[in-house]
């Protein structure tokens, strides 16, 4: 990792009797995309505010650059943030909007009317700074958001949910941009986000939140490919778990078979006795009549079934399984969409499972 | 026919509150010191009287005095108790806001009758300020309901935006929030001088040797000729009332707008 920025140590946070955050270590590095991932409560908007500097910390250490933050307020801190409701100055111009953080630098006015007009073409808005600020569009609005915190140049951006609020195609377009000027401006992005795909997509990291604690700090990869906990495991993406017996450093699958499993493929460790074996829709196959595989295979009856077009998710009752798998298939030519109740073999890999305890 | 019978009792209705209105300048304009039908002719000689009684005006200015101030001081409260309720959460938040609004349903002539009490028991001399001070009283909910809906429109994170972007916690609040609630503040200033000048029983139990206009009128009433010029003055003031309440409620449904939030509540 390159030079560290932000270093949280054993930070608590306590609201009353509420606790919000539990102890969370964490060192984010310069440059980096970093996302806060967790469902809605479990602490991911308080940790953003505490590096803003709206929140103070109950216990423990906030280090900026290797600064101690602890008593300086949010205007003092070399961040800036997005809000999630863009809190967009109503009364102001977009101009306005923009240059309102170099309202006390040494600027003449040709220099900072030239930094608005650059931060404004930068988010793609050249042009619209004599508009006023109440009758942009969602988009538009978020543009404007982002050019008025990048314009005082931080060491860090803070993202609060900034694509929550708009449509699909929006917002994978504001994805892409997102990461672009993440790339080209080499600032420290940090990400509140509670949508799983949008934290992979876009970050070189990911800390999964719940309940206040960082239940996985990791790459996109390894987050998807290895997650540390059942809990991750169907927080991020889909996940079918199987009862598992243990023994040694072979596995007994309920409904696959037998393996030998990797020490990688348990993050909690391998221990004799009951288990269960994670695996990902996509590691799963059907095989049509007369397909050949030199994969493992399995026998499994079709209980349920969802098409979506480039795609068809099964849910396979698997020989001598109890609950059901769910299967991920890509809808090409000879691979007919089959319906309820047909059978069918399930090919699958031994390094695709992943065992929890 | 249920909406006509609806019809003819609203027109009834209206014509109850707003035809002793119409009297008022009816009877302003008429050229005979007594007040009744059928009118003798047209005259604006009650206008053109009042300057000419120099009690009138000292009672005139009485009431300005006392209107600005207590404007400015039920606003500022009214600023106070609507930020902290929009902002803040504190224990016994709603029965203290609750208490707040309470003399906005209290008999005026409770609040009159208990503050001479406690003035007089204090020791305290009656003089404009202590109907200051009742007016205050019973300007301040009326300025709270006004910025209530004012500050209750604002997004938090817009203060928070603004210290982010390095201003200090009191700039933010000059820059950002004021200009976003300005068109409440001067509503609330405007209809809490409106109250405070009109008011009666309060300035009648506080007031000192200086009497408002709506006492000193009051006390005119005795001499028949007078009246007349009472009749042009209260024409000056339902016209200046009318005036100052639309203007209030104009700027208070501007800042609604600005804000860009829903109407909730207002007087018109």
């Amino acid at each position: 990792m390159t030079k560290t920025i932000i270093a949280l140590h054993r930070v608590e946070k306590h609201y009353g009797d509420y606790h919000a955050l539990r102890g969370i270590d964490l060192t984010i590095g310069e440059g980096e995309f970093f996302s806060l991932l967790g469902p809605s409560g479990c602490g991911k908007t308080t940790l953003l505010r505490t590096i803003a500097g709206f929140e103070q910390v109950s216990a423990g250490q906030v280090l900026l650059d290797g600064r101690d933050m602890q008593g300086v307020p949010a205007n003092r801190r070399p961040t800036n943030m997005v809000f999630q409701s863009y809190a967009i100055f109503p009364h102001l111009s977009v101009a306005q909007n923009v240059g309102f953080g170099l309202r006390r630098a040494p600027l003449s006015r040709q220099d900072r009317a030239a930094a608005v007009d650059q931060a404004l073409a930068m988010v793609g808005l050249a042009g619209y700074g004599g508009r006023a600020a109440h009758a942009l569009s969602g988009g538009q609005r978020q543009r404007v958001a982002l050019a008025r915190a990048l314009i005082l140049k931080p060491r860090v951006l803070l993202l609060d949910e900034p694509l929550s609020a708009l449509d699909k195609k929006l917002r994978e377009q504001m994805q892409d941009e997102l990461r672009r000027l993440q790339r080209q401006l080499g600032i420290t992005f940090i990400l509140v986000t509670h949508d799983q795909e949008e934290a992979l997509i876009m970050s070189d990291r990911i800390a999964v939140m719940f309940e206040g604690e960082i239940a996985q700090l990791a790459d996109p990869q390894t987050l998807y490919r290895r997650p540390a906990s059942r809990r991750v495991a169907e927080f991020i993406g889909m996940m079918s778990f199987l009862p598992a017996r243990v023994s040694g450093d072979e596995v007994e699958v309920a409904g696959l078979g037998r393996c030998r499993v990797e020490r990688d493929q348990a993050p909690a460790g391998l221990r004799d006795g009951d288990a269960h074996a994670g695996i990902r829709p996509e590691l799963l196959s059907l095989l049509y009549e007369g397909e050949q595989t030199d994969r493992r295979t399995a026998l499994g009856e079709v209980v349920e079934r969802a098409y979506f077009g480039d795609m068809t998710y099964y849910d396979m009752q698997l020989d001598g399984a109890g609950a059901p798998v769910t299967i991920s298939m890509k809808n090409i030519p000879g691979r007919p969409v089959l319906e309820r109740g047909a059978k069918a073999r399930v090919a699958w890999d031994a390094r695709s499972l992943v065992i929890f305890p | 026919m249920r909406g006509g019978w609806l019809a003819v009792y609203a027109v009834l209705y209206l014509a109850f509150l707003y035809a002793p209105i119409v009297l008022l300048p009816l009877f302003a304009f008429n050229d005979s010191t007594i007040i009744a039908f059928p009118l003798t002719g047209f005259t604006t000689r009650w206008f053109s009287e009042l300057p000419q009684t120099p009690a009138l005006i000292a009672s005139v200015r009485t009431s300005l005095v006392i209107a600005v101030t207590t404007a400015i001081l039920s606003t500022v409260l009214g600023i106070c108790a609507a930020r902290a309720g929009a902002r803040y959460r504190f224990p016994g938040k709603r029965p203290i806001l609750g208490f707040i609004m309470l003399p906005l349903v209290l008999p005026e002539i409770i609040v009159a009758v208990s503050l001479l009490v406690v003035i007089l028991g204090l020791g305290l001399s009656l003089s404009s300020w202590t109907v200051i001070l009742g007016h205050t009283l019973i300007c301040t909910p009326f300025s709270i309901a006004i910025l209530n809906s004012a500050f209750a429109n604002l997004d938090a994170s817009l203060e928070e935006a603004a210290v982010d972007l390095g201003e200090s916690r009191w700039s933010s609040f000059r820059l950002v929030t004021l200009p976003l609630v300005m068109p409440g503040i001067i509503s609330s200033l405007l209809i809490a001088f409106t109250i405070s000048l009109d008011e009666f029983i309060i300035a009648f139990f506080l007031t000192g040797s200086d009497p408002t206009l709506p006492v000193y009128l009051w006390g005119q009433l005795r001499f028949p000729q007078k009246i007349p010029v009472v009749m042009a003055l209260g024409t000056i003031l339902v016209a200046l009332s009318v005036l100052l309440l639309t203007v209030a409620e104009f700027f208070r449904r501007r800042g609604v707008a600005r804000a860009g939030g829903r109407d909730t509540g207002g007087f018109l």
